[in-house]
């Protein structure tokens, strides 16, 4: 059934995919850590604005990833703005994720007790330096756990890409499974690599973690 | 439009037999991981991490491409509900079995000390309390699962993003049928939060009384 030969064939070929996928978690991870930032921010700073920032984050939130990747695929070029399949997928996997991220600084701004704020205004400092000195650097420790999980689960969505064709893990596997109709190695062998990814990531967030709360 | 709406409903098909599913799955593991000898323990902590550690997607490619290798054939209707719901089943696994375990200590002493069996504790005191605490993160789950089932349309089954796509290579109106696409998405996902935050009152309501009396 398990062809030892075929698998140290097609490892070579499966690690260089293996590469794709993380750049594209990390590339992904990184937009939705700082556009996330911003929306929770604008949020905090505007709560008029707030309200469609809200409305966009629950549309987000409760629509599949996948057809928010096809849509910015399909639909961008329409408005002139052609990307390439791999620029599209990590902006939608980026875009999706900052939203659920937006939601763990909420949660972090609304952690910072009021008094600082009255604090920052007693001390007449402006509202810019009172967010970038005060809050965020009491806002942001707590929320790195919960950040963490979602780059865990960032990472887990990116065999989403093969659906616009681009050649992370999950296409490579398809293109050698069709090629050589033996399915059962490379498929198996994406599975293993999550696996060991996703256990090794969340063993990392905890020991950061517990790192961040012995602080 | 039409095609559109029977895709949507070869969604909600898969959607409620993988809810169906998943929570069965969850419950099982979820006693057995707390309650079973060391092996079965090890069995359900395995099925725990493996479909939680990897891709949804993986495990549809898995069940659709690789079980047939090994001779066992399933039709790709069967395949998305078993794959969706053994996910998102092992995922509930750890909400039941946290809403298990954060029972007030005094609920398990004192049903020790009415000298109730195991099974008895279980089903009288221990599960109906967990239940109420384990709606929310159920609700969180079940939209998971909505949004996951569009990734059968890769095993080739019909449902909204397969039918959107059709229609979006026919009729080259990619924006109006993404967009509604979207939008039927977020009809069926704002019907399942809705549906389970009034059973999270009516069961919270049954707690308060009992409380009470």
């Amino acid at each position: 059934m398990w062809d030892w030969t075929f698998t140290f064939e097609i490892l070579p070929v499966l690690a260089r995919a293996a590469i794709m996928t993380v750049e594209a978690t990390a590339l992904g991870f990184v937009i939705a850590a700082t556009l996330g930032l911003v929306l929770a921010s604008i949020r905090l700073a505007f709560p008029t604005a707030g309200v469609v920032v809200t409305v966009l984050v629950e549309l987000i939130r409760s629509t599949p990833l996948l057809i928010q990747i096809f849509f910015l695929y399909f639909v961008l070029p329409k408005a002139g703005i052609v990307l390439d399949a791999f620029t599209a997928g990590v902006a939608a996997i980026g875009v999706h994720y900052a939203a659920y991220c937006s939601e763990v600084y909420r949660a972090g701004f609304e952690n910072v007790p009021r008094g600082q704020w009255e604090a920052s205004i007693a001390l007449n400092l402006s509202p810019w330096n009172t967010f970038k000195d005060i809050i965020l650097p009491q806002a942001l420790p707590p929320v790195v756990p919960a950040l963490g999980n979602y780059l865990i689960a960032l990472f887990k969505e990116t065999p989403l890409l093969s659906a616009i064709a681009v050649l992370e893990l999950m296409q490579t596997a398809k293109n050698i499974g069709s090629e050589t109709f033996r399915y059962t190695e490379p498929v198996t062998l994406v599975g293993v690599f999550f696996l060991v990814m996703s256990l090794v990531s969340a063993g990392i967030v905890r020991i950061l973690e517990s790192w961040l709360q012995r602080r | 439009m039409p095609g559109l709406l029977e895709g949507a409903v070869l969604t909600a098909e898969i959607t409620v037999l993988g809810a169906v599913l998943a929570v069965f799955m969850a419950l099982i593991a979820a006693l057995a991981k707390l309650y079973g000898p060391l092996p079965i323990r090890w069995l359900s902590t395995t099925y725990i991490e493996i479909f939680r550690g990897t891709s949804a997607l993986v495990q549809l490619f898995w069940l659709y491409f690789v079980l047939p290798q090994f001779g066992i054939f399933l039709d790709a209707f069967l395949v998305a509900v078993l794959a969706l719901g053994l996910n998102i089943g092992a995922y509930g696994a750890e909400v039941v079995r946290g809403a298990i375990v954060s029972v007030a200590r005094g609920q398990w002493e004192a049903s020790i000390a009415l000298n109730m069996s195991r099974a008895q504790m279980l089903r009288r005191i221990i599960l109906p309390q967990a239940f109420t605490a384990m709606i929310p993160p159920w609700g969180n789950l079940f939209i998971e699962l909505v949004k996951s089932t569009s990734l059968v349309s890769l095993i080739t089954l019909a449902d909204l993003t397969f039918k959107a796509q059709q229609m979006n290579q026919s009729t080259l109106k990619t924006v109006p049928v993404f967009t509604l696409v979207l939008l039927i998405y977020l009809a069926i996902s704002l019907t399942v939060t809705i549906a389970m935050r009034l059973l999270e009152q009516r069961a919270s309501k049954g707690l308060t009384r009992g409380r009470v009396a």
